[in-house]
């Protein structure tokens, strides 16, 4: 048994499966970060630290020079949940339809946190974000989406000046992601395959918790991941009525290279 | 062609198992086919003829590769096993043993992947 004690939980297997199931659901089509930056791990619970390569603070200790190594520490994220025990006997029972809104509304917190922290950082996590980092021109975008199209293709442009590789993604708000695929322009072509094809094939990414668009390389090595524990449910305590739960990860996050993104500000 | 890298119903399985599945056959026919180019070059006398079938043998490890670092980062178990294992000098039994017990899976047999949901990378799955 880990630190997640799930045996402790008076939760059968079926149980279990069916949550892990649902949580999985929940969080695959939120989680865009890992959509669009390099995943790397997980390194497990007691990975502690992400290793900069730099060092810090510099002086003298007892007649020699030293200097301090800078580590980034991972941060650990975690939404708690409630499940109804007279609902996971359903489960048993054979019903189909068993209450787990707390957990799709706690996977639906997780996601949109690790999105925020990657796409716009979390300063007092040491975390900066890609559109925070950029060092690309911003594009502004307005709130006519026939003209997304020519925000992207400026930004790939950009990218590509710079001599950036693609594929690339565009990471965009639900709002904007909406008002995308819902957009036909002039003789009928849909906005989002041509945004697509200007990401030279890349995907459109649905993006809780980003503020306008990003456009990102795909290429590799430019956003890092680092999974310490990646997402999983673990056990809390029971009562007569409830199990309480939560979901739980650890990461770190960082940019080797700054200028592989393009953000699109509202 | 049918179905058969399904064992159970396809229509029952989630999508994302059923990548999972089309592309571990997809290892296996690499794999096969490596294994055929093997034995042809072995009794083929004609140098042209060798020529290609080295070439052609050399895209199936380029395509067995791509396949299993999907697999693996799909499966971040997997993937902590094999890298234990893969390209080191050690005794491959005990690298086995050691990269499972460092799994967290505590030696031969294996367990769950203590709690993980294994959702690990999601590049290149498409909104």
């Amino acid at each position: 048994m880990n630190h997640l004690l799930r045996e402790k939980a008076p939760i059968t297997e079926q149980g279990w499966e069916e949550l892990d199931r649902e949580a999985r659901e929940r969080l695959e089509p939120a989680l865009a970060a890992r959509k669009v930056v390099d995943f790397q791990g997980p390194h497990g619970w007691d990975f502690s630290a992400a290793n900069l390569g730099r060092t810090g603070d510099t002086g003298e200790f007892e007649g020699v020079s030293v200097s301090r190594r800078r580590v980034l520490p991972v941060v650990e994220l975690r939404a708690s949940f409630t499940v109804s025990r007279a609902e996971l006997d359903d489960l048993e029972r054979g019903a189909p339809d068993i209450d787990l809104d707390a957990l799709d509304e706690a996977a639906r917190r997780i996601a949109r946190a690790e999105n925020v922290a990657v796409f716009h950082g979390w300063a007092e996590a040491g975390i900066r974000g890609i559109a925070e980092s950029c060092k690309q021109p911003t594009v502004a975008v307005g709130e006519d989406f026939n003209a997304y199209a020519r925000y992207t293709a400026e930004a790939v442009e950009t990218l590509l000046r710079s001599g950036i590789g693609g594929p690339y993604a565009l990471a965009l708000a639900p709002d904007q992601y909406t008002g995308v695929i819902r957009t036909a322009e002039h003789g009928g072509y849909p906005l989002f395959d041509h945004i697509r094809k200007i990401l030279a094939g890349g995907p459109i990414v649905w993006a809780p918790g980003v503020r306008g668009g990003v456009v990102v390389s795909l290429r590799g090595g430019d956003f890092l991941f680092d999974s310490g524990q990646d997402l999983s449910i673990g056990y809390d305590h029971h009562d007569a009525e409830n199990v309480h739960l939560y979901l739980e990860e650890s990461f770190s996050f960082r940019i080797a290279t700054p200028e592989a993104a393009c953000y699109l500000a509202p | 062609m049918g179905f058969d890298q399904y064992h159970e119903p396809p229509e029952e399985l989630p999508a994302r198992t059923r990548t999972f599945a089309r592309l571990c056959a997809s290892l296996t026919e690499e794999a096969e086919a490596i294994g055929w180019y093997e034995q042809r070059l072995a009794v083929e006398q004609d140098p042209e003829a060798l020529a290609v079938m080295r070439n052609a043998q050399t895209e199936e490890f380029k395509h067995f590769a791509m396949d299993l670092e999907f697999l693996l980062r799909r499966t971040p178990v997997w993937r902590d096993i094999a890298r234990g294992i893969l390209f080191t000098d050690e005794d491959i039994v005990e690298a086995g043993e050691e990269a499972e017990e460092g799994a967290g899976l505590g030696g031969s047999g294996g367990g769950g992947p203590e709690g993980s949901l294994g959702i690990g990378s999601l590049k290149g799955v498409a909104t």
